[in-house]
């Protein structure tokens, strides 16, 4: 057997690869029980319709269907339980509030004649206007839900956040700025589409209800099965761990699978009344309507700066789709774009983002959530003012930074510490990997040939690692599902008698790869082969808590805290090593799966020796416990902040609006790196995500409330096809809030990626006087810019 | 993504597939199954029985019959992007079939299905219609041959007979040089085409003797555009600006999710330009 040891900064293969090649990873859709039935929906076509009679005869009669439930049937379990509680989702409607609202569910023998009775379920509704545009449901002339004054269910303003003096003091200056004869400043409104988050492995939950013991397991494709247990023991009555959520295998999430779903309710509730094993897989087409979507922002950005580039005040302002009702994070959502809003820099900033509701399905969380917005606004601007006062955007951004000495704990103009960044140097080291002035000759040379080549920067900053549990304090807990908190991380080093290790952790990878970093954090400290260490994630009876896999959290959080409770199995194994060796704990020193005595390499015994020990109190030295682990709940001081700076060079066919990706750069700083190769791929796939956004995707309601883009026939997501590869490096700042020094890249990649696309549109544009473009910068939108500006 | 109910039959003969097709009525004959798989699945067709004609022997060829190439009914876009005889005699076809669907749709999708589906927007009709094939249809009165310019009716409609099966299809070797272009959703090549130009040219002393232009992605069907082709004939290189411009002549031209109607006409002109170049480079 291969004995693969690894410190961290160590590229292991990922050990979770062999199964999902083979096809061998067991997703929850592959498990089958004895009696299991399936489950379907009968969704509104309609954004907003009441309903008036619902004809489940048909349906009834067909062979193999069990039953069918209607808002009646499911009242008494009250509505979906959200963290964030302003407009929650009925487990079932009688007033549909957006296409795909659920009004009925059939459950049948079989997934098919589930589908074939749901469309013989005949409903009749009464037509109600509606409203899926967010800034027309801004006016308020429809209201989406009866008894609320206003869609605008809240808004975000900073800052300094939470401050109404000093906010007001921050409009004065910019005001005051503004004024200013010496100054520039730039204007524009700009749109951040929405998203559909799309997943590989669409949702799917199986809830299996155990009427002998009173007790639920329930598995789901989620990102957050802790939080999944709670709310399904909340809403029925149980204690906590009557239920057992498992989420061992989940294909992709992005935030998606960061909610807790009424769907997952609604089996549960069948399972428990039919008593059999209900499940329910999502289509893709349905996932369109029934797992949340991303992004829907208008808003307007203006920077404010002198002419020689020093930047005097920024302001956001606008609007934020929530769709229909608030799930799980929907309306904190735009809480982490103001968060993040200043980005790099020191300029008085400020940002207020109104939270609307309309007629479409549900937003929350997709990869960013919050902050791809935030810093696609900033970026746009900054460079769009770059452009007016003819200085080169990177020097713009370099004269702005937050300088070094700021740091640690660097208080940003919303009002937030930073932990620790260097930005400067992490530019510097773009613009020389990419050879910046050397672009820039190419570019100009391309130019004068007449062709359209524009270059496109992008610093960024995130916020991730969340991360101190004292967020709840500012309303941030999971106590609406029962939980203490929603920010703590979890972890279980536990030293079996063979020697080998077993490690369960609160968070669960969707494709993250924690099979083979937690792996790597154990043997960086206890120096056994990696093939030794199992990885339990996703099963909330394993795990005493958890929260789960999102916001770039898991390695900064659940990855300290294995870390911290491997160091303790450490500390107990030295001392367990030294009276075998009859030495000094301190003078134990851990190598190649052993321990031995410094300076005495053959002086050594196992870890199997150790173990075995451990488990033998009868020879244990007297005052030692026997057992070899260790359990730590860990909440670190702050949040952490990685950043990092992008670049890209797209080329423009003026006859068709075709944008090319010629090449994109990227330069970040994650902190210290657990697995280089598993950080490229985060930071990968997230440009990827950022690309798509950028060229290719879009959820596109019409006026009627339909989503047209509901099929990937017609919601472009990227393909490999279409992408360059990407050329990456990385500087290393790292956090001191945590003792690995690692920040989190799950998300920067799709944060740091949309804006220099656009960017360098624009730059490829701008012999036409294009100022600004909309995502996606499909040839369509490119060819009528050119068009307009050709006209104009 | 979970259809109805249907019968399956697997057929080893193309006879067996009409006498199968007469006692079924409305039943559907599945190649690839790359269009009807997904289309049964999404419930916007349910046929109560799927005649699949995919383990029917000898239909896979692709034939050199001396004046034309024949293509059988189960030959794949994989195919056809493999084949070095029509990669020189029908350039237009192999880089349709190549900028269809992915790797799997082609190895799986074949020819004669996508012609069959009669999609709008697919690419190879509009290599077929330009390239001057016939199509060759089996039904209980035996084959008939259908012009590819007579063939493409309206939207997802063929000339086909609900009796009938498309057998294969010949594709005449007329010389000359040919190209298809496009510009795909997802930019590029990359997807359904938004707009898509296949044209033929033969040259003889420096203009054009005979040719064929066909238009996919931008009307209600893929057509030929016949005033292009009036525009071309007699003319050289420094006449295909002026013959391109009359690319949608006669075209209601499709608003959709990828471009207005002025853009999608912009397009086809410029496409329609940019296959004719092309088709006249490899003509000479």
């Amino acid at each position: 057997m291969t004995a693969t040891l690894s410190a961290l900064g160590g590229v292991v293969k990922r050990r979770e690869d062999p199964a999902l090649i083979h096809g061998r990873a067991r997703y929850v859709d592959d498990i089958k029980l004895a009696n299991m039935a399936h489950a379907a929906f009968v969704r509104s076509p309609y954004p907003h319709a009441r309903v008036t009679d619902i004809d489940a005869s048909e349906a009834l009669a067909m062979e193999g269907v069990f039953a069918v439930y209607t808002a009646d049937d499911v009242r008494h379990l009250g509505l979906l339980l959200a963290q964030i509680t302003v407009v929650n989702r009925p487990l079932l409607v009688d007033v549909a509030k957006h296409a795909g609202d659920a009004v009925a569910m059939v459950v049948a023998a079989d997934r098919y004649v589930a589908q074939d009775a749901a469309d013989a379920i005949h409903v009749e509704y009464d037509v109600l206007p509606s409203v899926t545009n967010m800034v027309k449901a801004a006016t308020n002339e429809i209201l989406v839900h009866d008894g609320m004054e206003s869609n605008v269910i809240l808004s975000w303003e900073g800052g300094p956040f939470g401050d109404e003096e000093g906010i007001a003091a921050t409009r004065k200056t910019i005001a005051e700025a503004r004024k200013r004869d010496d100054t520039v400043t730039v204007s524009i409104e700009m749109r951040n589409q929405r998203l559909l988050p799309t997943a590989i492995e669409p949702r799917c939950v199986l809830a299996d209800w155990n009427g002998g013991y009173s007790r639920f397991d329930l598995y789901s494709s989620t990102q957050i099965p802790h939080a999944l247990a709670g709310a399904v023991a909340k809403t029925f009555g149980l204690p906590y761990n009557s239920v057992r959520c498992l989420a061992q295998e989940v294909g992709g999430g992005f935030g998606a699978k960061l909610n807790v779903y009424s769907d997952e309710m609604l089996v549960c509730f069948a399972s428990q009344k039919l008593h059999r094993p209900v499940k329910w897989t999502e289509t893709r087409r349905e996932a369109a309507n029934s797992t949340i979507q991303g992004r829907g922002w208008v808003a307007t950005a203006s920077m404010t700066g002198t002419r020689d580039g020093e930047l005097l005040g920024y302001e956001l302002t606008g609007v934020c789709d929530m769709g229909a009702y608030t799930q799980n994070f929907t309306a904190a959502i735009p809480f982490l774009g103001v968060f993040v809003g200043s980005g790099q820099y020191k300029m008085p900033t400020y940002i207020k983002l109104d939270c609307v509701v309309t007629h479409t399905m549900t937003t929350d969380a997709y990869r960013g959530a919050g902050r791809p917005e935030a810093i696609y606004y900033l970026e746009r601007i900054l460079d769009a003012f770059a452009r007016e006062i003819d200085m080169d955007p990177a020097d713009v951004r370099r004269k702005n930074f937050i300088p070094n000495d700021a740091f640690p704990s660097a208080i940003s103009p919303i009002g937030f510490a930073m932990d620790t960044g260097d930005y400067a140097t992490n530019l510097d080291a773009l613009l020389a990997k990419a050879d910046y002035e050397g672009l820039k000759a190419e570019r100009d040379a391309a130019r004068a040939e007449g062709r359209l080549v524009g270059i496109g920067l992008s610093s960024y900053v995130e916020v991730c690692g969340f991360g101190p549990s004292g967020l709840v304090d500012l309303g941030f807990s999971w106590s609406e599902y029962g939980l203490p908190s929603a920010f703590n991380g979890n972890g279980v080093v536990r030293v079996h008698p063979d020697g080998t290790v077993t490690c369960v952790i609160g968070t669960g990878p969707s494709g993250q790869g924690h099979q083979t970093t937690w792996a790597q954090i154990i043997s960086h400290h206890l120096a056994v082969p990696i093939e030794n260490v199992r990885v339990i994630h996703g099963d909330t009876h394993e795990s005493p808590v958890g929260i789960g896999s999102f916001g770039s959290r898991s390695a900064a959080v659940d990855g300290s805290a294995t870390w911290m409770a491997a160091d303790r199995v450490r500390d107990k194994a030295a001392k367990l090593a030294a009276h075998l060796l009859e030495a000094a704990p301190e003078d134990i020193r851990f190598a190649d799966n052993e321990a031995h005595v410094a300076g005495s390499p053959y002086h050594k015994v196992s870890w199997s020796d150790i173990a075995t020990l451990a488990y033998q109190p009868h020879r244990l030295p007297e005052g030692m416990e026997g057992g070899l682990e260790a359990a730590v709940v860990f909440s670190p001081a702050n949040a952490t902040w990685p950043f990092g700076t992008h670049l890209a060079l797209v080329e423009i066919d003026p006859d068709t609006g075709n944008t090319q990706l010629l090449r994109y750069i990227a330069m970040d700083d994650c902190g210290e790196v657990i697995n280089p190769m598993i950080v490229d791929g985060q930071i990968h796939g997230g440009i990827a995500q950022g690309v798509g956004q950028a060229m290719f995707e879009e959820a596109i309601y019409d006026e009627d409330g339909n989503l047209l883009s509901a099929s990937l026939m017609d919601y472009l997501l990227p393909t490999a096809a279409d992408l360059p590869s990407f050329e990456l490096d990385r500087t290393v700042t790292p956090t001191d809030v945590n003792p690995m020094g690692v920040k989190g890249v799950g998300e920067a990649g799709t944060i740091g990626s949309a804006q220099p696309i656009v960017n360098a549109v624009v730059d490829a544009l701008s012999p036409f006087g294009v100022k600004h473009i909309d995502m996606p910068v499909r040839p369509k939108r490119v060819w009528e810019a050119i068009q307009a500006a050709k006209g104009a | 993504m979970y259809p109805r109910a249907f019968d399956y039959v697997a057929v080893a003969s193309i006879d067996e597939a009409i006498e199968a097709l007469a006692s079924h009525p409305g039943a559907k004959v599945m190649s690839g199954g790359m269009s009807l798989i997904p289309m049964m699945k999404l419930r916007l067709l349910s046929p109560e029985t799927v005649i699949d004609i995919g383990k029917v022997p000898g239909l896979d060829q692709i034939e050199d019959g001396g004046d034309h190439i024949s293509i059988g009914a189960l030959v794949t876009h994989g195919a056809i992007v493999a084949s070095s005889l029509l990669r020189a005699e029908a350039t237009a076809l192999v880089q349709a079939a190549s900028w269809t669907g992915d790797v799997q749709v082609r190895n799986r999708g074949t020819l004669c299905g996508a012609l069959a589906h009669a999609d709008l927007a697919a690419d190879s009709p509009a290599a077929v219609l330009a390239l001057g094939a016939t199509m060759i249809a089996q039904g209980p009165g035996g084959t008939r041959e259908i012009a590819a310019a007579d063939f493409f009716v309206d939207t997802l409609q063929s000339a086909l007979t609900p009796d009938e099966v498309l057998v294969g299809l010949r594709i005449p070797k007329r010389g000359g040089g040919s190209a298809y272009d496009k510009l795909g959703r997802r930019g590029g090549h990359s997807d359904y085409a938004v707009a898509g130009v296949a044209a033929w040219v033969s040259m003889s002393g420096g203009v054009v003797s005979d040719c064929g232009v066909a238009l996919t992605g931008v009307g209600t069907k893929p057509a030929m555009a016949t005033a292009v082709m009036e525009a071309l004939r007699g003319s050289g290189p420094d006449g295909v600006e002026a013959a391109a411009s009359h690319a949608t002549d006669g075209v209601t031209v499709l608003e959709d999710l990828y471009g207005s109607e002025a853009y999608k006409a912009h397009l086809a002109r410029v496409y329609t330009a940019r296959a004719v170049q092309q088709a006249m480079a490899a003509a000479s």
